[in-house]
């Protein structure tokens, strides 16, 4: 009896058979209100391996266009390892397989990979180690890449951080020197305490102009 | 909605590329309004910055996942109420090539339309023996399989009379974080499809399509559940495609 399915599917080629044409993409669509018990995991934002001496805290704030907190997005932050290493490592996710309960990361190994709901005040921590830049590329600043995820986005968001205290680097950044000072200073954390850093995110440009609008990036 | 499709159509006739995505900005979806940026996304080209931090991407295994994450109708003592449903399909890049060994995350409502989510107040049973996450990695083929119930359609507060159709919420990873992909896929037949604004917001119907499974009677298990087809191709360039020169 054939198959009855409705639409052609992609899938009916052999794995690895070159394309005539690029494949469409799935659409992205809105990861929603009601991902907390899905995504999120303890240790989400403790990239930094347990008691690690150089760790580093990122929080921040992600905020919409009318000013208000987001309390219902979901950020995820990678980078490149101590040694500008881009690999990462499996064991971000980690479960018991016991219980099955979500047990987080082992606490001793660096993934690179960090996943953060926002509060109900619309704020996040991250506590990792210092950004480096990938060992291919001396010429860019040290920075962590983040995709933003929110009820109401329709298709998360791409940005990064960087970091003060990389002045020299920075002016140097390829991002960072084709963007005007006001735009490129959104992508800057701010040290506000030894070992500790801000960083916000804005969804939109306030009417008011109080808040700048994020730089948000499309990787083509 | 109505008319935005229209424009949408206008455009395509007019010769413009359709969309593939979503605009971030999509009226009829309420809470898109003030959470989308009004500046255009600066563009960073993948060939002229082979090694942007992005075109690669965290890694997953066998340690992020135990087996019976794949089958949500076994997380709890009980059996969960509702249509038992197998999910299944490959993640593909543009490529065509298999997406291997990466993460594919879902969550869904439960079989009367209720998240196992505290903010979730609709007036609908919640199921002890039915969370709605499941995990699993892609195999050599780039196939995920999943086995769960279908979701049941909610009402929320968007517009008079707003149901969302059945739908399951997938978070996948590619080879590179350019590739990250959240969406929501759908059931074929659903009579809520037009009504929606989130699914709306794919303004192309081909590209809508694609948001829609497909029965497949060979999936199907006698006596066990029914079968549901749904592949998937991640957007974004991947650092492989660099390295092999494509």
């Amino acid at each position: 009896m054939p198959r009855a399915t409705t639409r052609p599917q992609p899938a009916g080629r052999e794995p690895g058979a070159a394309p005539a044409a690029p494949l469409a993409p799935t659409p992205s669509q809105t990861i929603g209100p009601f991902f907390g018990y899905a995504l999120p995991l303890p240790g989400g934002g403790q990239i930094a391996p347990a008691g690690h001496p150089d760790t580093v805290t990122v929080h921040g704030l992600v905020r919409d266009g009318t000013g208000a907190p987001v309390p219902d997005a979901l950020l995820e932050f990678w980078q490149a390892g101590p040694d500008g290493s881009l690999t990462g490592a499996p064991g971000s996710l980690r479960r018991d397989p016991v219980t099955g309960a979500a047990i987080g990361r082992n606490g001793v190994d660096f993934t690179g990979f960090g996943r953060v709901p926002t509060d109900a005040d619309g704020r996040y921590v991250l506590h990792t180690l210092p950004a480096t830049a990938p060992a291919g590329r001396p010429d860019a600043a040290p920075h962590l890449a983040v995709c933003v995820f929110a009820r109401g986005l329709l298709h998360h968001l791409a940005t990064r951080v960087y970091f003060p205290e990389h002045a020299t680097a920075n002016a140097a950044d390829p991002l960072l020197a084709r963007l005007p000072t006001e735009r490129a200073r959104t992508l800057l954390a701010r040290a506000d305490g030894p070992g500790r850093y801000r960083f916000d995110v804005q969804l939109q440009q306030t009417a008011d102009g109080t808040h700048e609008e994020t730089v948000f990036l499309a990787f083509r | 909605m109505a008319a935005l499709h229209a424009a949408a159509e206008r455009d395509r006739d007019g010769g413009a590329p359709a969309p593939e995505h979503p605009a971030r900005n999509y009226p009829p979806y309420r809470s898109s309004t003030s959470r989308h940026p009004h500046r255009p996304l600066v563009e960073i080209d993948h060939r002229a910055d082979p090694e942007a931090v992005e075109l690669s991407g965290p890694a997953f295994g066998v340690t992020d996942l135990t087996d019976l994450d794949a089958d949500l109708t076994r997380q709890h003592p009980g059996e969960p109420l509702g249509e038992r449903l197998t999910v299944t399909g490959r993640v593909l890049d543009r490529g065509g090539r298999p997406v291997r060994g990466q993460l594919v995350e879902i969550w869904q409502a439960n079989a009367s339309g209720r998240y196992a989510h505290r903010r979730d107040q609709h007036p609908a049973p919640l199921d002890p023996n039915f969370t709605g996450a499941g995990r699993c990695l892609t195999d050599d083929e780039g196939r995920y399989a999943f086995t769960t119930v279908k979701p049941g359609a909610y009402p929320w507060r968007n517009h008079d009379n707003a149901w969302r159709p059945a739908h399951i919420h997938f978070s996948l990873f590619g080879t590179a974080f350019t590739q990250r992909l959240i969406t929501q896929m759908y059931f074929p037949g659903d009579p809520l499809l037009p009504y929606d604004p989130i699914l709306g917001s794919v303004t192309d119907p081909a590209a809508r399509a694609r948001l829609v499974a497909a029965y497949d009677h060979q999936l199907t298990c006698p006596e066990r559940s029914l079968g549901y087809r749904w592949d998937i191709v991640l957007d974004g360039p991947s650092a492989t495609w660099t390295e092999e020169g494509r």
